[in-house]
């Protein structure tokens, strides 16, 4: 169905169900569709998504005078709808998305701890962002909340969160975290057991919750692009990018198109690095520490390369509200091409022996599955959603440059177990690099004297969405400037919204010792999650 | 099987000696680290990591250090799981107020003298994040200190630096 057909659909639908929709515009929150409704068919409207298969895509509020704005991202197949309303300040209640959309769930949590919005017919009614920094009525993202707060002296633990109670006879829990045993991020995790198998995982987040949104807020787009690239270090090029996405389409800016290539050329690099060292991490979370060792040197080499190429070797602080802080020249190109036909082969000798080894194939496949439906249900983007038949990759849809001029297949299976993950990642390393071999062609049909940056017009001001396909999924940045240019309102949603609760569903019924592995393959990010 | 062997031999070893920093502070401490594990901490230094509240970046390259091109093993250092375990504490991130706790009740379980590297410029003072509602600020502001490792992140070289630079410290304190 065209964007023009499904579009016209859903407006039909909506009007059928007596939903008014009292604006729309297509170019406000460019490329997504805006369409305004009362806070009284919030849910109605979110009822007739879910009929037409719509994904959920996340929740962010905004107070503007004496309202909070609120707006809800939906999907169909890469064509982008933002629903919007808004509630009064001094009473904000609307009704849940979570009982049609479960991904809902902890995104409305978090929004009513951030910013006090009430989300009837909720079916958890339990804090999650907010642990004890803060009381249970204040609200960090109001303006009259100070960014230093009024936190205690000493904030103490979370200890009285009322954890989902378990009983039978053999019933057992295992608390872990929020300190792990491993060089990991903080969270909690909390398991309940009858001998080895897990009946249950309920985790705990929010502990590296650094108040990123409030944070953001009165600085200048450069200073935005910083923070957001510290959103998730692992993932610094891909958050920096939708951000400064955001921060240009707010502007009604576009950066040059030698810099779209270049910042598609990093993300990928990205990608690869991810991959190659989670792959090895899998490996070894089941005890073959070959491939890790393997996987943890061809990434150091590509790190090595990134620091040469960019002066850092996460990549960090190259994307930049405009454009791009490095150019490409020939012999860079060349170093590139060289690079990517060297780690082609690399890879394809190491995969092969893994694809050959029945002792890994034993613990993997079958481990950990993720059906199809729930994936869908929870709008699981990434590798986890594509191991489990969810073809959602922003590249494929060529919603940005440069993946709009390139052709692209979504790498997919519906197998959905550890396995299916850790291929999707396998597949991803070589569509990485022939993308960017694609990439450095588009480079070499230009003149490297071509801009790599545009000035951002002097006092931007307005709203924009950024959307990118990170190497764990779907990235996407809000930002709202007011007429200073200065940053009114920052949201970013990592894919690991999605993908958390993923886990608490692929470890059931596996045993605890290999939720290492299992978590592995999901690999969400804790940082981005938290904010 | 065979394929793995040959793999294996085939990449040969890739660990790289010492860094050669050309900061003779540091050249000598790089020649005496063995020797001071040795000597201070019975061969083996064992160092527990405390993500505080970091952004992951920091923790990517304290990987790295564990990885085939550095090695850090090979000195006698070593990550363990516990922090009961652990000579000293290498903590990241500006330190959450979500994690405050968390991370004292680390350093509570660590056995004394423990010692303390901040690692990372938000540890060391804060970075982009700062103190706030959410954020402790400095690993300072909640634990004492004895090392501080700028760098966002530090690369495994850095890394390496601060560790040695500490079993310094050490072996005065
Ligand atoms: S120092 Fe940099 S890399 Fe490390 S936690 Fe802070 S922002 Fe992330």
């Amino acid at each position: 169905m065209s964007r023009f057909d499904w579009l016209s659909e859903f407006l039909a639908e909506l009007e059928e169900e007596h939903v008014v929709v009292h604006s729309g515009s297509a170019r406000a929150l460019a490329p997504a569709h805006l369409l305004r409704i009362d806070p009284e068919d919030w849910g109605k409207a979110a009822a007739v998504a879910r009929n037409m298969d719509l994904r959920w895509a996340g929740i962010w509020g905004d107070e503007q005078d004496n309202d909070i704005v609120l707006s809800a991202l939906l999907v169909n197949q890469g064509d982008y709808v933002v629903l919007r309303t808004a509630v009064l300040s001094d009473n904000p209640e609307i009704a849940s998305h979570t009982p049609l959309y479960p991904g809902a769930n902890r995104p409305e949590r978090h929004l009513h701890d951030m910013l006090g919005v009430r989300f009837t017919d909720h079916p958890d009614a339990r804090r999650w962002t907010r642990h004890r920094a803060w009381s249970e009525d204040q609200h960090p993202l109001h303006h009259d909340f100070p960014v230093a707060g009024n936190p205690p002296e000493h904030t103490p633990a979370d200890a009285d969160y009322p954890f989902a109670p378990i009983q039978g006879s053999g019933v057992y829990e295992i608390p872990v975290g929020p300190v792990h045993a491993g060089i990991i991020e903080p969270g909690h995790f909390r398991f309940q057991a009858a001998g080895e198998p897990i009946l249950r995982l309920e985790e705990r987040l929010g502990y590296v919750h650094k108040g990123i949104e409030k944070i953001a807020v009165g600085r200048d787009a450069e200073g935005l692009a910083r923070l957001a690239g510290r959103i998730s270090g692992d993932s610094t090029v891909a958050h920096t990018w939708a951000t400064c996405q955001a921060v240009e389409r707010a502007c009604g800016m576009r950066p040059p198109e030698r810099a779209s290539i270049i910042r598609g050329l990093l993300c990928e690099r990205e990608r690869v690095a991810n991959h190659l060292g989670d792959i090895g991490a899998i490996c070894n979370d089941v005890g073959f520490a070959f491939p890790q060792m393997q996987c943890q040197a061809l990434r150091e080499q590509w790190q090595r390369h990134s620091a040469e190429l960019t002066g850092h070797r996460l990549m960090m602080d190259v994307v930049i509200p405009g454009g791009v802080m490095i150019n490409l020249d020939e012999t860079a190109i060349t170093g590139l091409r060289d690079a990517h036909v060297r780690l082609r082969d690399q890879a394809r000798e190491l995969f092969d022996i893994l694809d050959d080894q029945p002792s890994l194939e034993d613990r993997l496949l079958t481990a950990g599955y993720l059906s199809p439906d729930t994936a869908k249900a929870l709008g699981a983007s990434g590798y986890v959603g594509k191991a489990s038949g969810q073809a959602i990759d922003l590249r494929a849809d060529g919603l940005y440059a440069p993946y709009s001029r390139l052709q692209f297949n979504t790498a997919l299976s519906e197998n959905g177990d550890v396995a299916a993950r850790m291929g999707i990642r396998q597949e991803e390393v070589f569509s990485s690099l022939n993308l960017m071999d694609e990439m450095l062609d588009m480079l070499e049909q230009q003149s490297d004297r071509i801009d790599i940056f545009a000035e951002l017009p002097d006092a931007p001001c307005g709203e924009g969405l950024g959307l990118i396909d990170g190497w764990r999924g779907e990235i996407v940045s809000y930002v709202r400037l007011d007429e200073e240019g200065r940053v009114a309102r920052f949201f970013a949603r990592d894919p690991s919204w999605f993908t958390w609760p993923a886990l608490e569903r692929i470890v059931l019924g596996n045993i605890v010792p290999d939720f290492p592995v299992c978590n592995k393959s999901v690999n969400g990010s804790y940082s981005g999650h938290d904010l | 099987m065979m394929r793995i062997l040959n793999r294996i031999r085939a990449t040969g070893t890739l660990t790289e000696p010492a860094p050669d920093l050309h900061d003779p502070e540091i050249e000598a401490l790089g020649r005496e680290i063995k020797t001071q594990v040795d000597a201070r901490f019975a061969g083996s230094l064992a160092i527990r990591e405390v993500d505080a509240g970091s952004c992951n970046g920091c923790e990517l390259e304290i990987h790295a250090v564990n990885g085939p091109h550095y090695d850090i093993e090979r000195f006698g250092v070593h990550f363990v799981a516990s922090p009961r375990h652990a000579d000293v504490l290498l903590v990241t991130g500006p330190v959450s107020r979500h994690m405050e706790t968390a991370l004292r009740r680390t350093w509570e379980a660590t056995p004394k003298p423990g010692f303390v590297i901040a690692s990372g410029d938000c540890a060391c003072n804060g970075g982009e994040f700062g103190v706030s509602y959410a954020s402790c600020g400095a690993v300072e502001n909640v634990i004492p200190v004895d090392i501080r490792i700028p760098g966002c992140p530090p690369s495994p070289v850095e890394l390496m630096k601060g560790i040695l630079a500490l079993i310094g410290t050490a072996k005065t304190a």
